[in-house]
């Protein structure tokens, strides 16, 4: 405490929160647009979204890299870390929120709306007058509803390609581990090695999850569609994969800053804040793997 | 000045700069945010006004008179969104910016650049939010709580709900700026229990903001889903359950209300003992009254359900839960009172709008218990009343803390002392014309009159034009108000002293009027005597 009252940091004026506001706002009014083109639309909302992901992306881009060289001039005292490392704390805890909605939405899902639908306690009428011949289950042919929307489909197993992915996304929490003990004690080689294998492992992971969406799609007739049992599946998994994919590029910059000398073992707050965003991703997955596939 | 702030850059250090775009849009100065949010929340204050005109032009009349039916229902829908998230939330953001880094002794927020960013996302939030006025379908209809199947039925779905995800990364990153701030930039010798108790509503304010708007981005995705991408979260049909949305929305919305009220408390505990010249009553309690407070409005959300259909296990939980928030609530009531007993009081225009909140969120805070008992409730249930209920927590409640944080702080702002007597003319017409719009409604409801409808039947008549009236008076006061902010920022005579109030204590009153453009560039030596709340733990 003492050493950082000795002189605040206040930034600089930037021009990239403003930028960022205006990618932002193009992203979603293209995004907008698209949602609700009719059949036979010039492909305006499209074109605006485009540009507004290109713009987001170049604005990550140059935003961090104005950081970077703030960071690597030295210009952050140990107070900024402070803010910093809170910033990303409460981030993460924001981020378990909002799994935390769809979370409940598939509890809720499961312990009341089928149950009820299938005429148990509350929903005893709804049952008798509308679906009386709706068995409630979960899982295949009864967890797209009494109107079986998308039709009969069938589960992805929990122990096949999901149980890998476990494996897979646990051992890579392991290996940023052993990364980050590496940059304590200074060893280089390992470092990149270690954070390499991470983010092979992330990239491994996606690509299978991205095997299960296909033959969940052609084998199993398991959709978007299939029902709140596809709705829940694909969203949860659909959120988590996207998170994976944030935290498996956000691996790889650090790995290239790694090789490019940025961090030492007292001022490495990029490699941790993307570790503890790693672990998040993985804790998320085991809640996945527990109530999406096994139970 | 032995230890000056480092700035990467030495452009900035000695005043704002001259270039209008790098001083308002790449600004990292929290008081030209603060600014930004209070201005900014200013126009959406009379922009949401101006759509709750033409609701009560249409409602001053039985029949039809004005507009359509659909078009009264974006009037509805919009009027709450922009006040809430366009008017009220950024208004306690703008005064947390300007106010929290001046209170605890930190030369600006934790996260400058950020901050800039979370107010420039609104701007653009509400463009897109506004603009579906302008397409072909109209703007949002389904009310702004956006239940589905209603809300799924309107194109203008899609830019609302990225209007809110926008709005939601906004307020979370906003909220996180003021955790950082709060726990990690307060001067040597603020400790946390003798932070101003605007403060602490804010940092618990903060966290009930981070907790709670991913929730909400949550629920709005699965609306866009079910829209666009034909997921059946909230299709029967499909295993699903419209109520489910419900759930997840009150998650977010319940601790949202106290979002919206909490800073109010801080602000009211900061102007009374000021006017009152002593110290606040009870300083502890009314930190863990907040604290209590936030920790019960996660566990209380379905009481704005209890008409849905709710297992009744669940409707006597949820009563009972919400009556509990009494109790915090109650002892923040009385040690306002308790503050003001026996204190040498004067009235000027901050206490007077102080005063009449105590007061009007008191009867707002009444009705609240009134619906909150089941089988009350299933009477009151979107009639009128609720709409008294919450207009009185909201306009009484939350706005008039946020008017009298205004004319508390504005001297400190501008250097100016704004009008006293057209703040008081402001106050007493605010005051009167605020209790003929929203008292009736209450009369209404509890005749029946339901909510959100353009039309009704004549026996509610009467009601309806004196509150009309009302509300047409109570939004003409507001042009008052407006005049004496410009005249007190721009042209008024009388120049504000450092202090200001003769009652006022705390770090904000030792710093110059106007607050120079960079404060607390060391951080200040602090004595107990001069902090509010500087001998609490003796």
């Amino acid at each position: 405490m003492d050493q950082s009252h000795e002189a605040y940091f206040v930034p600089s004026k930037s021009y990239w929160p403003f930028v960022a506001a205006v990618v932002m706002f193009t992203t979603v009014f293209g995004a907008a647009h698209w949602l609700n083109a009719e059949p036979g639309d010039s492909g305006f909302g499209k074109t605006v979204l485009t540009v507004g992901v290109i713009g987001v992306l170049a604005m990550f881009f140059g935003w961090f890299r104005s950081v970077i060289n703030e960071s690597l001039a030295g210009s952050y005292n140990s107070q900024v870390d402070t803010s910093f490392r809170m910033g990303m704390m409460w981030f993460i805890f924001s981020e378990v929120m909002f799994f935390g909605a769809f979370f409940g939405a598939l509890f809720y899902i499961r312990m009341f709306s089928i149950p009820w639908l299938g005429g148990e306690g509350h929903g005893v009428l709804t049952h008798e007058f509308l679906w009386s011949d709706y068995a409630a289950s979960w899982g295949a042919n009864a967890g797209n509803g009494p109107q079986h929307i998308g039709g009969a489909f069938r589960t992805v197993p929990a122990w096949g390609l999901p149980l890998l992915n476990t494996l897979i996304l646990l051992s890579s929490s392991v290996t940023v581990t052993i990364a980050h003990h590496a940059l304590r004690a200074g060893h280089r080689g390992k470092i990149l090695a270690f954070l390499g294998l991470t983010v092979l492992l992330g990239a491994l992971f996606l690509n299978f999850q991205a095997h299960e969406y296909i033959e969940a799609y052609r084998e199993l007739n398991l959709t978007m569609h299939s029902g709140v049992y596809g709705s829940t599946f694909f969203l949860l998994t659909g959120f988590h994969g996207l998170h994976v994919t944030l935290g498996t590029i956000m691996l790889a910059v650090i790995w290239f800053r790694v090789l490019k000398g940025h961090f030492n073992k007292d001022h490495h707050f990029g490699f941790e804040a993307v570790a503890w965003y790693w672990h998040f991703v993985d804790v998320v997955w085991l809640g996945l793997f527990m109530f999406v596939y096994i139970l | 000045m032995s230890h000056a702030a480092t700035h990467d850059h030495h452009d900035d250090h000695h005043g704002a700069p001259k270039n209008f775009f790098q001083r308002w849009c790449m600004s990292t100065n929290h008081k030209d945010i603060g600014t930004l949010y209070l201005v900014f929340a200013l126009l959406m204050f009379f922009i949401g006004g101006s759509f709750a005109m033409v609701i009560r032009a249409e409602l001053f009349k039985p029949g039809l008179q004005l507009v359509q039916p659909y078009f009264f229902n974006q009037m509805t829908t919009l009027h709450a969104l922009v006040m809430i998230f366009g008017a009220i939330m950024p208004a306690f953001v703008g005064l947390g910016n300007w106010m929290i880094p001046l209170m605890v002794g930190a030369p600006d927020m934790a996260l400058p650049r950020m901050n800039n960013l979370s107010f420039w996302i609104l701007p653009f939030a509400f463009a897109l939010l506004l603009s579906t006025l302008f397409l072909p379908g109209g703007g949002p209809a389904g009310g702004w709580t956006m239940y589905p199947p209603l809300s799924l039925q309107s194109d203008s779905l899609a830019y609302v709900v990225f209007a809110v995800h926008l709005m939601g990364i906004s307020s979370i990153m906003g909220a996180i700026n003021i955790i950082a701030t709060i726990l990690n930039m307060r001067a040597p010798g603020m400790e946390l229990l003798k932070m101003p108790v605007f403060v602490w509503s804010w940092l618990i304010t903060a966290f009930l903001l981070i907790a709670v708007m991913p929730v909400l981005a949550g629920a709005v995705t699965m609306l866009l889903t079910d829209k666009y991408f034909g997921t059946n979260f909230f299709n029967p049909g499909g295993g699903g359950d419209p109520v489910l949305y419900q759930h997840i929305f009150w998650f977010f919305g319940h601790p949202e209300v106290y979002i919206m009220i909490l800073p109010a408390f801080g602000i009211i505990s900061e102007v009374i003992p000021t006017f009152a010249r002593k110290p606040i009553f009870g300083y502890k309690a009314m930190v863990f009254a907040i604290a209590s407070i936030a920790f019960l409005s996660f566990i209380v959300w379905a009481h704005h359900m209890f008409a849905v259909g709710l297992p009744m296990g669940a409707e006597i939980f949820f009563m009972y839960a919400t009556m509990l928030i009494a109790v915090p609530t109650g002892v923040k009531v009385f040690n306002w009172v308790s503050t003001m007993w026996g204190g040498s009081m004067t009235f000027e225009t901050p206490m007077l709008f102080a005063v009449a909140f105590v007061i009007l969120f008191t009867i707002g805070g009444f009705s609240g218990l009134m619906l909150a008992l089941v089988p009350a409730d299933f009477q009151y249930h979107d009639t009128y009343f609720v709409v008294a209920h919450f207009h009185y927590v909201l306009v009484t409640g939350a706005l008039f803390a946020i008017i009298s944080a205004t004319y508390y702080w504005l001297p400190k702002w501008s250097g100016r002392m704004y009008s006293e007597f057209w703040g008081k003319m402001h106050f007493w017409n605010s005051v009167i014309w605020v209790n003929v719009l929203f008292f009736p409604q209450h009369f209404l409801g509890l005749a029946g009159m339901p909510r959100r409808i353009p039309d009704y039947n004549v026996a509610f008549a009467n009601f309806n034009m004196i509150s009309s009236i009302g509300g047409f008076l109570f939004g003409a006061s507001q042009l008052i108000f407006l005049g004496v902010l410009i005249h007190g920022v721009f042209f008024s005579k009388k120049k504000a002293t450092d202090r200001v109030w003769e009652g006022a204590k705390g770090l904000e009153w030792t710093v110059p009027s106007p607050a120079p453009f960079h404060t607390f560039d060391v951080p200040p030596v602090i004595h107990d005597d001069e902090l509010a709340h500087g001998h609490v733990n003796d």
